[in-house]
């Protein structure tokens, strides 16, 4: 199994990249290569040119904009898992990543490949959703930031121009005292998730939910905040009875149907791991006192 | 025309100098450049973890790598983690003791990330020993016999040290 022939370019700088992208024909940008690798080894993937993005200065990198965290789009997936900013600001996030591929695929892969690929299961763009962030994306025309809620077009298909790249993502940060959990369930630890949940929550001193986030991902082209979970959850006394009740929104989802799961099964488990993910969100809230 | 690259590596602390085609992969440019062939393939797509080396010092499926991207690099394969004089590592001896292997296909792979996470984690639990081992697969042991060879490991490179 050998990539087809292809031409290799490596720029060191955005401009490079942007002016490549530009005039070449049939290009497909590398970044990690956990997907895009393997794609080119099966020749699924049979581009002309390789814009290789490893050797570009200023692409990685995690630093506390005000009340967001930025995170350049060639950060490696286990800098994020192991930072302590992260871990401090953004834990969903941490835990997202525990569930995507093994350590090592996330030695080399990239939160900015994740975004791209849009992989239906994936946890990156489900986190993303799941914290209303902001992507930059860079191309000829300039820099411009796209609301996650309009970055995915449809299956694995993300709303940059063949001759724009992902500059970085900005996650407006939950406040302190928050609970959080990302909840999966996959056939073996490390395997796409068959269907997984974001669940962000923050509950106020007399114990109502105050705000809610309740993302699913594996269940249909692209992650999908359930609207109607949110609502429910909002001012009701957090717990059980309205876990269940938010639950079932996430179940009444129009699930996919593929040959790893029928869609009856895909409700079933959103709905399961909705509940338990809230759950577990609510055990790690710290009330303000 | 194919398209090709002039790149130096550091393969276990030598320096190589060879003109490659930038389709080429690691895996492939250590096996058939460098005849280093203990970097094993299995899947060829990232999944078992048979190629596993590490770059720049932290594991990498150097099926999933391009050679050109090791260009100025430095990367470490399963030839390179006994002492030079040829003394297995701790983590080698290990495997030998406990049976941490049977057919060997899955071992190069197996050894270089243990080696990289008991650098990391000297003290490592059983459970965090299985978490890392998910990125290896191993169709003979049914890894318990692995899992016994890298506490044995973590253990004595802790009262070594």
């Amino acid at each position: 199994m050998k990539p087809a022939p292809f031409t290799y370019h490596n720029p060191k700088t955005i401009p490079e990249v942007v002016a490549l992208l530009g005039k070449l024909d049939n290009a497909k940008v590398l970044a990690g290569g956990q997907s895009l690798m393997a794609m080119l080894n099966m020749r699924y993937a049979m581009p002309d040119n390789v814009v290789d993005l490893n050797d570009v200065d200023g692409l990685a990198g995690i630093e506390l904009r005000g009340d967001a965290l930025y995170i350049g789009a060639m950060t490696r997936q286990r800098d994020i898992e192991i930072s302590p900013v992260v871990k401090t600001h953004c834990p969903l996030l941490v835990e997202a990543l525990t569930n995507v591929g093994h350590r090592q695929t996330r030695n080399r892969g990239t939160i900015g490949g994740s975004l791209c690929q849009l992989d239906p299961s994936a946890e990156l763009p489900t986190v993303a959703m799941a914290m209303d962030a902001t992507i930059s994306v860079q191309g000829k025309q300039g820099r411009r930031e796209l609301a996650m809620a309009d970055f995915p077009v449809t299956f694995m298909t993300p709303a940059i121009e063949s001759d724009e790249i992902v500059t970085g993502v900005l996650l407006p940060l939950w406040p302190k005292g928050h609970g959080h959990a990302f909840v999966e369930f996959a056939r073996r630890h490390g395997d796409f998730a068959v269907v997984g949940v974001a669940a962000l929550l923050v509950v106020d001193a007399s114990g109502r939910v105050s705000r809610a986030s309740v993302t699913l991902c594996g269940v249909g082209a692209r992650p999908i905040r359930v609207a109607e979970a949110e609502k429910c959850l909002l001012g009701a006394a957090a717990g059980p009875h309205a876990f269940r009740a938010a639950a079932v929104h996430a179940g009444a989802i129009d699930a996919m149907d593929d040959v790893h799961a029928s869609k009856s099964y895909r409700q079933q488990l959103a709905a399961t791991l909705a509940e338990r993910a809230l759950a577990t969100a609510l055990e790690r809230t710290v009330p303000k006192t | 025309m194919a398209d090709k690259r002039k790149i130096t590596v550091t393969v276990n602390g030598e320096r190589y100098q060879r003109e490659v085609e930038t389709r080429m992969t690691l895996a492939d440019f250590l096996r058939h450049e460098l005849l280093l062939t203990g970097t094993h393939l299995g899947c060829e797509h990232g999944v078992c973890g048979a190629c596993t080396v590490l770059l720049n010092g932290r594991t990498a499926r150097a099926c999933l790598t391009l050679a050109v991207q090791a260009d100025g690099r430095s990367v470490t394969t399963v030839e390179g983690l006994a002492a030079p004089g040829g003394d297995l590592s701790p983590l080698q001896q290990a495997f030998w003791e406990t049976h941490g292997l049977q057919c060997g296909f899955c071992t190069p792979g197996m050894l270089v990330t243990l080696t990289e996470f008991l650098n990391e984690n000297p003290a490592p639990t059983e459970a965090e020993v299985r978490e890392v081992l998910t990125g290896n697969l191993c169709r003979c042991t049914g890894y318990q016999s692995i899992v016994d060879a890298a506490l044995l490991a973590a253990e004595r490179m802790r009262t070594r040290a």
